[in-house]
């Protein structure tokens, strides 16, 4: 017995250290300077990344710029496209339902790589390579569908009688909306909402085809960076990029305990 | 109120690839390709490293479903007993889904490269005197740090399926086959994996479909020659040669193929099953 209590402490233990090991050499190279082999720790500290950050010539403010502005128009699209067609797969029966939902469902899971080099020439042609709107056009592609899944579940579970309980009891259709509906949804339109924003903030593929490198978002800058071998100005850019992935997940903790529906798409990117 | 949410992916999805199809086949008036042939899947296909690159495409997808889906397991047989600061562990357990790749390969970087913190630990260690005697897990043959990366992302995917599956069928079959006398061995391997398995299979199939497509993780941590197949894509699709292009797109069409098919067969097996179950 005490046996099997080690090794799940032992287990503990490994999931701790695994999760925290990424993480230490860029927390280290991020105030490191000259930190050469075979040094457990860098002899030297400097603020040299943190400060280039908030240089002048910096081209992480810029990046980030795009990056927040991308982010968030691809999540306002989300919340208004994503809802009302999660609460129509949610609760209407109709023919068709599993084609249409296989056809949300591939785009999940088909490299975007494979899609966006098709496609990427009618971009060119009709102008939107190498610009804002054309990147977040391509950032619908792996976010609608998660969306319109995750909101699918959520009205899954959603009780219409209380809309017309509320109905009945004479509530006008703006006020069953804003005093029903709305307050029964919106944990879930958060927790895509917050989703949708991390998966479009982490996107690197799509914009770089349909951006061409003219739009510099965190993760482009981010791979030049590590391509450079520049390993402090990384980390501090890594640290950077991460912040969101943070505060989205500790913001969106308490609904996501073990057995969350709005997990199941984020296997992967 | 289904429209434009569903329509505007699907454009972008069928179009992208009903148009890389078209030029895969050197098919596209509009841009001045007009004689139609299959030549660029024949040419693709002999094209030195696409062979190697689908080898090596496979054997890290498969061998970072087989890894996670293993760790996935172990872990969530830990994580489901009452444990001290559960709440917390699960969080930090978690942490890793919402981490871009990006970040993590930087982090692998540094960490497994051969003068990498790894390697100065067993520096410290006495166990190597040299960064050459370190193994080359990055930029390596065999897309060491790739895996890493993709199964340090992926585990708690497959262990919180895991969890919520062992948690909704409770302790009874366990005590049960315990009380008749099977070992702690033999509950897990006939009693716990055959409830958690169906769970478990789509979502294998979900992390070797993502594993298969990666891009920006061996970009950054795979050679150049052989690289993984997005990345052979890209390569073609960015040759100064535009000659190339329709390869590039036999390449991309083929990586669509694989996932698709996979996913097809998937959906008829469990059919299958289903129908089996039933009569």
């Amino acid at each position: 017995m005490t046996g099997e209590r080690m090794l799940h402490r032992a287990v503990v233990a490994g999931i701790l250290v695994a999760v925290v090991l990424p993480f230490l050499p860029i927390g280290l190279w991020s105030v490191g300077h000259r930190w050469f082999f075979p040094q457990l720790f860098p002899a030297e500290l400097s603020v040299r990344g943190w400060s280039y950050l908030v240089s002048p010539q910096s081209r992480v403010l810029p990046a980030l710029l795009n990056s927040v502005v991308i982010a968030a128009v691809v999540t306002l699209i989300n919340v208004v496209l994503g809802v009302p067609a999660g609460r129509v797969l949610g609760t209407a029966r109709f023919g068709m339902r599993g084609g249409i939902e296989l056809l949300i469902l591939a785009p999940l899971i088909v490299p975007g790589i494979a899609v966006i080099m098709g496609i990427q020439v009618v971009f060119i042609r009709i102008g939107l390579a190498d610009t804002r709107a054309g990147v977040i056009l391509a950032h619908l592609l792996p976010t609608l569908p998660y969306m319109i899944l995750v909101m699918k579940g959520v009205f899954a579970n959603y009780d219409h009688n209380y809309e017309q309980q509320a109905r009945s009891l004479g509530a006008r259709p703006g006020q069953v909306f804003a005093y029903v509906t709305l307050p029964s949804v919106f944990p879930g339109v958060v927790v895509g909402a917050l989703f949708v924003f991390l998966v479009s903030w982490s996107q690197y593929v799509l914009t770089l085809m349909v951006g061409g490198g003219r739009v510099t978002t965190l993760p482009v800058l981010l791979f030049s960076f590590a391509g450079s071998g520049d390993h402090a100005l990384t980390a501090v850019l890594s640290l950077v990029f991460v912040l969101p992935a943070v505060a989205v997940l500790a913001a969106s903790a308490r609904y996501l305990t073990g057995r969350s529906a709005a997990l199941s798409g984020l296997g992967g990117r | 109120m289904l429209g434009p949410a569903v329509v505007v992916p699907a454009a972008l999805f069928v179009g992208g690839l009903v148009l890389g199809l078209a030029q895969s086949f050197n098919y596209f008036p509009v841009v001045g390709m007009n004689d139609f042939s299959l030549d660029a899947y024949g040419e693709v296909i002999s094209r030195a490293g696409f062979l190697r690159s689908l080898a090596l495409t496979v054997l890290v997808s498969g061998v970072t479903t087989g890894v996670t889906l293993v760790l996935g397991f172990l872990t969530a047989l830990t994580l489901r007993r009452r444990l001290f600061a559960r709440r917390a562990l699960l969080f930090v357990y978690q942490l890793p889904l919402t981490m871009p790749y990006l970040v993590v390969a930087v982090g692998m970087m540094m960490l497994v490269d051969q003068s990498g913190l790894l390697a100065r630990v067993l520096y410290h260690l006495g166990i190597i005197t040299e960064p050459a005697q370190f193994p080359a897990l990055v930029h390596d043959d065999r897309g060491v740090a790739i895996i890493l990366v993709y199964v340090w992302k992926q585990v708690p995917f497959i262990g919180l399926i895991a969890l919520a599956v062992l948690q909704s069928i409770g302790a009874d079959y366990e005590q049960l086959a315990r009380s008749l006398g099977a070992t702690r061995f033999q509950t897990l391997r006939h009693i716990l994996l055959p409830l958690v398995a169906p769970a478990l299979v789509p979502a294998s199939i979900i992390i070797f479909a993502f594993t298969f497509g990666s891009f920006e993780v061996p970009l950054l941590l795979g050679k150049s020659f052989p690289s993984m197949l997005s990345v052979f894509a890209y390569r073609l699709y960015t040759d100064a040669d535009l000659a190339v292009r329709p390869q590039a797109m036999a390449a991309g069409m083929f990586i669509a193929l694989c996932v698709l098919s996979l996913v097809y067969v998937y959906r008829r097996a469990a059919r299958h099953a289903l129908g089996a179950a039933r009569s």
